[in-house]
């Protein structure tokens, strides 16, 4: 205890958590690339498996490591988790070794059985993910199918007791309008609503300026939150709305390496689930010293960790209140990190991606090389002619002048 | 009325929640429970230190006391241990649930 103090005793929540912990306080392990759907907004571009995904034997090495620094909870998604053959032997690992396990699904192992299973297990969580509050909505993103899926397996776990499932939703300009429905959905199943924010993150970034909340449902979906309050969770993803006015509930400010984390299938630590790229990979829990060297000395984390500036956003008065927003969002639309969030309420997004930009190339990609059965197509009625003129009429663009040879469908 | 029961709580036995685990942090302590899943931050080591040491004391007071909590401090270290009671970080030892 005579070490010298780096940090200020006492002090707001926010500035220790700036500082970061000794462990994460949200985890979230990515347990496989492999996945049944093939959604449009994919934010860990899966699709097919990584011949390098952590063995049986590893993960259960993990599952001690993290037992060990009391990381008291992971989030486990993928990729589709339940299709690794071990899923729930890991699951059940975790729990004995006092990790709960909060995991992700799209429901498709979900059956009455396992329903009956998790409704006896202690410790676990369970988050089925549904983009839509009709099949209509959802399927447009997640394919065909899908939301009889989820629905399915909200109706098994309902059957089978288990108590306070989670509806996880991924806020989009489609199903803004849904919010209602979806609170309505959850209630019947007795689940809660879980809301996040749509990133440009893996195949995000493909869909992102189609998808994304338009500035008028932002705020739509501010007010809706405030008014639900504590009811509903998000994963305090929305922390960039703070700066229309008060500050929502949870953690207003980017836990990216702070208090927050990603493992992904290959061991690959990153410092955040939404920033499944080169540039925030801190290293391997496979190497010298596993996760908790990671966590505690790598330099990217170490630097997440120090001091920021607010760049451009420094002499905004919403600063305090927004703290410059994700930085995920940031990255993966070509933003500097240490200006405006592309979503900022204050307008100042917009500006910023109206300006030069690059956006950058993905670092990994485990989507299906072909289209699989249910990918959805994500096509619309367009509002103009896809092709010239000559398209509708063979003599468009023929002038009469009588040596031309140059007609458009040459 | 918050003083009557800031007396009473003083006085009565108490101890941490069997479902509930707390992890070092250079601030204090992350206190998670189990059951109903709510995380709580101790932002001071000597709160850390009271909840660890309440199991042992008669009373509240004394855990206080043996945590090195100055009495000027007890009415504060009073209300945040009723926050701790109100999500069950803590809760009443049996013997005195039962007078």
């Amino acid at each position: 205890m005579t070490a010298v103090q780096e940090r200020p005793v006492g002090g707001s929540l926010i500035d220790q958590f700036e500082l970061g912990l000794d462990a994460p306080i949200c985890l979230t392990w990515e347990l496989t690339y492999a996945c049944n759907l093939a959604c449009a907004h994919c934010l860990s571009s899966s699709g097919k498996r990584d011949p390098r995904e952590l063995s049986t034997a590893q993960c259960e090495a993990v599952i001690d490591e993290l037992q060990r620094m009391q990381v008291f909870y992971v989030n486990i998604g993928g990729g589709e988790p339940t299709i690794r053959p071990d899923f729930w032997h890991l699951l059940a690992y975790a729990v004995d070794h006092q990790v709960g396990v909060k995991f992700s699904t799209n429901g498709v192992r979900i059956t009455p059985e396992r329903a009956r299973v998790l409704a006896s297990t202690d410790y676990v969580d369970v988050q089925i993910s549904l983009d839509g509050a009709t099949a209509e909505v959802n399927d447009y993103v997640r394919g065909t199918g899908s939301y009889d899926t989820a629905l399915t397996a909200l109706q098994n776990l309902q059957d089978a007791g288990f108590k306070d499932a989670k509806i996880s939703v991924v806020c989009t300009r489609e199903n803004i309008g849904q919010l209602d429905e979806f609170k309505a959905l959850a209630d019947r199943y007795g689940a809660t609503l879980r809301l996040t924010r749509l990133r440009p993150s893996g195949r995000g970034a493909d869909v992102w300026d189609e998808l994304h909340p338009l500035p008028a449902q932002q705020k739509v979906l501010y007010d809706w939150l405030m008014a639900h309050g504590e009811d509903v969770l998000t994963g305090d993803s929305f922390f960039h709305l703070a700066a229309f006015g008060e500050s929502l509930p949870g953690l207003n400010l980017c836990g990216a390496g702070r208090v927050v984390c990603l493992i992904d299938p290959i061991g690959d630590v990153y410092a955040c689930p939404f920033a499944i790229h080169d540039s925030f990979l801190a290293g391997n829990l496979l190497d010298q010293g596993g996760f908790q060297r990671v966590w505690q000395t790598s330099e990217l984390f170490t630097e997440l960790r120090s001091p920021q500036t607010g760049g451009a956003c420094a002499k905004c008065t919403f600063y305090d209140t927004c703290r410059g927003g994700c930085m995920a969002a940031k990255f993966f639309t070509g933003l500097p990190l240490d200006g405006p969030d592309p979503e900022c309420v204050q307008g100042y997004g917009e500006t910023a991606l109206a300006g030069a930009r690059t956006i950058p190339a993905a670092s990994q990609d485990h989507s299906r090389s072909g289209p699989t059965r249910n990918q959805p197509v994500m096509l619309q009625l367009m509002t103009r002619p896809p092709v010239s003129a000559c398209a509708q009429s063979p003599l468009a663009g023929f002038e009469a002048a009588p040596s031309s040879q140059n007609g458009c469908c040459s | 009325m918050p003083d009557v029961l800031l007396d009473r709580i003083l006085t009565q036995a108490w101890a941490l929640s069997p479902s509930v685990a707390l992890r070092p942090e250079p601030f204090g302590a992350l206190a998670y429970h189990f059951g109903n899943r709510k995380l709580t931050f101790l932002k001071r080591p000597e709160l850390v230190q009271v909840v660890r040491v309440l199991a042992e004391h008669p009373d509240v007071r004394s855990a206080l006391v043996a945590a090195g909590v100055p009495e000027s401090q007890h009415a504060a270290y009073g209300a945040a241990l009723r926050g701790l009671a109100r999500t069950d970080m803590i809760r009443p030892r049996e013997q005195e649930l039962a007078s």
